[in-house]
């Protein structure tokens, strides 16, 4: 099954240069970082640098990470068994409601998930019980693993669906027990995608602080958050930011090693077959959709609650005055982004799997780096080379999506890699030697194989670019107020009633969005 | 697929050539950009009145004071702002200490009592807040609550205190803390503190959710918040008290404004400022944004500066610049 099969020689040049131009795009931010580090005076530096603090930020962050790795994992696979491989009803039902997590900003969420608790909580007024509001790793590991999951979720919806129904067929001939067909065959098939979801994930949680601020757990990018929220100080900065860098660049090896030389596609002759469905009872229907509601109760229902009850509290009308433009901001600004990041990530993933070589490789690496440098650090380095380079590009709208693509391309790296580690060279080759041309035979053959990898791509930009914060407040146009600017605006001065609407319309367009998406691909299906 | 990209290109070219135009013409207009680390929703409609009156069109970039302010000296030279307006002096002071602000005219810089302006005379401040200590008042009531910042280092504080060592404005009342009872004595608070378990939040609101859900009995924050909950909530279980008169728990800090270095529309930026310091807009500030106005002599109405100086420590606004030391401070202290 797991054979070795690449194309050997160059890459044609139109995967090549989109790949090089992000390759260089991404170190932009990484050369300035290590200009602002070197800045600084050095004694100082170094007792910033070696303190004992960052020894427990880094005990924080790796425990808090693991953690959400191991919850995430539990709360996704059900998820995604049950959307692609069983007869549940209201599947497509079940796979927006395990999306739509993702669209709600992680400091709502947050915010929601604290105002359950103390003496003047919603349990309190409600029920009369008073509970610890949560707080610290706990509180941080529960709000990021609810807002989180849906990454693996799709990355293992993209593997189910690639999955290859024969190879079970032959380990069942042979024997097997669905047990082991389970551990033998399918988690084996189905490891790219989930190292690619756990990888997003892990970059995810090194990455946050929206939660961990609010939850007051103490990791490495809460302490960046802090330095960049008070210090202009931007040396001491840039050195946490190359210290999250190294974090991750570990990780991005670790997921290599993981993943070298796998593929998992079908070297057999015809067609794939359908996947086996599994047959739920009743009971297992009940059980399947009592699990799915209970996830989202806490991640979606009660802050979708605690915005409508903010909401209640009065909305000052002032605000629909910048409503509509706010909408209208918001789409056009990620939606092309999640276009440009797709056609960025198509062409990365497709050489490094197609044409593996220490190049191609580090090409895709460098993805995820874009997403590994924080925000803030990356807008700042966009200041720096863009008012350089091409002044009459600063602050335009142009440059914020190219700036949101680069960033969140990593996003939507893992679905596109999954789909393509199970599209099978054979056909492409085939299509070449019936005498078409390397383009049109990988967009005919394929092209239209990774049509879900693209979907969910795509999908993961368009939400995260909706909820973005940092990188828009500083390379948007001028007056250029997006649905989260507004939501942080707004409840920073503490009007939540004011910022209820914006937050809901971030869920009603992402919600809209990944329908839109998805009812593509079950039109086409 | 390829025909959306090929549209999006095409956009992408025009929309830059859209820009060149846009800043061939934007040198042409009455306008000015302002920076603006004070919220949207709390001061556009008095842009708007500016924008009336004046002629003059205003472009606003609204964001994090701290943000604005590190994206101004990252844009040196070339920064597109003409006038930065900061919610605390060290923000000021950074783009100060870095050469970003031009000296402002007397007429601005004579106009206001000499503790709103630095001595530079390169900022001045368009509206002042005051630091109090926030406490439940279903769980206390104000003759319990302490005369001095410093009694909360007290036993019977223990635990029930909530403090933002990462929020700008309590690390303006450290830089405050620093300049009047000396760094050991502050050095020594903050360590006291912390060993007395005050809890660390991200921001002044998140004081104030904890105070109103029992988490904590006090909070060290901004007095407005209160007042504008107050407004649309009166259960609002939460008050505020100062300490001491002159205790440095009672600092009063400033938002204001200065003219960033490269505006060449140094005029049109000085009547922008000018206006924040008319009667028109101090009583705004008063009313609306529940803060305290920097110039003396309004009609009497909700609170007047002349009350809250007489509790204030009295310090040097140039003294509030030195971040730098108030966070070399909280980090050996481990409080950042």
């Amino acid at each position: 099954m797991i054979s070795k099969r690449t194309l050997s020689g160059l890459p044609p040049w139109y995967f090549l240069l989109p790949a090089v131009f992000v390759g260089i795009s991404v170190l932009m931010p990484l050369v300035y970082l290590v200009i602002r580090a070197f800045d600084g005076d050095w004694s100082q530096t170094s007792e910033l640098v070696l303190r004992q603090r960052n020894l427990i930020l880094l005990k924080n962050t790796l425990m808090l990470t693991g953690s959400v790795v191991l919850v995430t994992t539990l709360l996704a696979f059900p998820f995604a068994w049950l959307t692609t491989r069983t007869n549940v009803p209201g599947v497509k039902l079940m796979t927006l409601l395990g999306v739509m997590p993702l669209a709600i900003p992680g400091y709502v969420l947050a915010y929601s998930l604290l105002g359950v608790g103390g003496t003047n909580g919603t349990l309190a007024q409600l029920f009369g019980i008073v509970i610890d509001r949560p707080s610290g790793f706990w509180g941080a590991l529960l709000a990021i693993s609810l807002y989180t999951f849906p990454y693996l979720f799709l990355n293992l919806r993209t593997g189910f669906l690639g999955l290859d129904p024969s190879v079970e067929e032959a380990a069942r001939s042979l024997g097997y027990s669905s047990r082991q067909i389970l551990f033998r065959v399918i988690i084996p098939q189905l490891k790219p995608s989930y190292l690619a979801g756990m990888l997003i994930i892990s970059l995810y949680v090194i990455g946050d602080f929206g939660a961990v601020s609010l939850m007051r757990f103490e990791t490495f990018s809460y302490a960046l958050f802090l330095q960049y929220e008070s210090a202009f100080d931007r040396v001491y900065a840039a050195w946490i930011a190359l210290m999250l860098l190294a974090l991750t660049s570990t990780i991005l090896v670790a997921e290599y090693k993981l993943l070298k030389g796998l593929s998992f596609y079908r070297i057999g002759v015809g067609s794939a077959r359908r996947t086996k469905i599994t047959e739920l009872s009743s009971w297992g229907i009940g059980l399947a959709w009592t699990y799915v509601l209970a996830v989202l109760t806490a991640a979606v229902v009660i802050p979708v609650v605690t915005i409508l009850f903010w909401m209640a509290q009065g909305v000052d009308p002032f605000i629909w005055n910048s409503f509509g433009d706010a909408i209208r901001n918001s789409i056009t600004a990620s939606a092309p982004a999640a276009l440009l990041a797709v056609f960025f990530a198509v062409p990365l993933a497709y050489i490094s799997i197609r044409y593996p070589s220490r190049m191609s490789n580090y090409l895709q690496r460098f993805a995820y780096l874009g997403y590994a440098t924080p925000p803030l650090a990356l807008a700042l380095a966009f200041i720096f080379f863009s008012l350089s380079a091409v002044p009459f590009l600063y602050q335009s709208l142009a440059l914020l999506v190219f700036a949101y693509a680069l960033h969140f391309l990593a996003e939507s790296m893992g679905p596109i890699r999954s789909a393509l580690y199970q599209a099978p060279p054979r056909i492409e080759e085939a299509a070449r030697s019936l005498g078409v041309s390397r383009f049109r035979a990988f967009w005919l053959t394929t092209f239209p194989l990774l049509k879900s990898g693209i979907v969910a791509g795509s999908a993961f930009v368009f939400l995260s670019a909706m909820k973005e914060l940092p990188i828009t407040f500083i390379l948007s146009p001028i007056g250029f107020e997006t649905l989260a600017v507004s939501v942080w605006g707004y409840s920073a001065e503490a009007m939540f009633a004011e910022a209820a609407p914006f937050a809901l319309s971030i869920l009603f367009f992402s919600v809209l969005f990944v329908y839109l998406l998805f009812a593509r691909e079950w039109k086409k299906a | 697929m390829s025909s959306i990209l090929l549209i999006l290109q095409k956009r992408i070219v025009s929309l830059a050539v859209l820009c060149c135009l846009l800043f061939v013409a934007e040198t042409a207009l009455a306008q000015i950009t302002v920076y603006s680390g004070r919220n949207r929703a709390l001061v556009e409609p008095l842009v708007d009145r500016f924008q009336a009156e004046t002629g003059i069109t205003v472009r606003v970039r609204y964001g994090g004071t701290t943000q604005l302010a590190v994206a101004i000296l990252e844009e040196g030279r070339r920064s597109p702002a003409d006038v930065f307006w900061s919610q605390d002096a060290g923000a000021l002071g950074a783009l100060h200490n870095g050469d970003m602000l031009l000296a402002l005219p007397d007429s601005l810089t004579q106009a206001l009592p000499p503790q709103f302006r630095n001595s530079a005379g390169s900022w001045i401040s368009t509206s002042a807040r005051a630091r109090v200590l926030a406490y439940n008042t279903k769980q206390i009531s104000a003759e319990e609550l302490p005369a001095s910042v410093y009694d909360l280092t007290k036993p019977e504080w223990r635990g029930k205190v909530g403090w933002a060592p990462a929020n700008a404005s309590f690390q303006s009342f450290v830089t405050a803390m620093r300049a009047l009872d000396g760094e050991e004595k502050t050095r020594q608070w903050l360590e006291d503190m912390r060993r007395n378990g005050a809890i660390a939040y991200n921001n002044n609101n998140s004081i104030l959710q904890a105070i109103e859900a029992g988490e904590v009995l006090v909070g060290l924050t901004n007095h407005y918040y209160i007042d504008r909950a107050l407004g649309s909530n009166t259960n609002y279980p939460i008050w505020f008290a100062f300490f001491d008169a002159g205790d440095s728990g009672n600092l009063i800090n400033i938002a204001g404004m200065g003219i960033v270095a490269p505006s060449r529309r140094v005029e049109q930026a000085t009547r922008f400022i000018h206006f924040m310091i008319q009667e028109e807009a101090q009583q705004f500030f008063r009313d609306s944004t529940f803060e305290y106005p920097v110039t003396t002599g309004l009609a009497p109405g909700y609170r007047l500066i002349e009350d809250v100086l007489e509790l204030a420590p009295e310090i040097d606004l140039d003294l509030l610049e030195d971040l730098d030391g108030t966070l070399r401070l909280l980090r050996q202290t481990g409080l950042l």
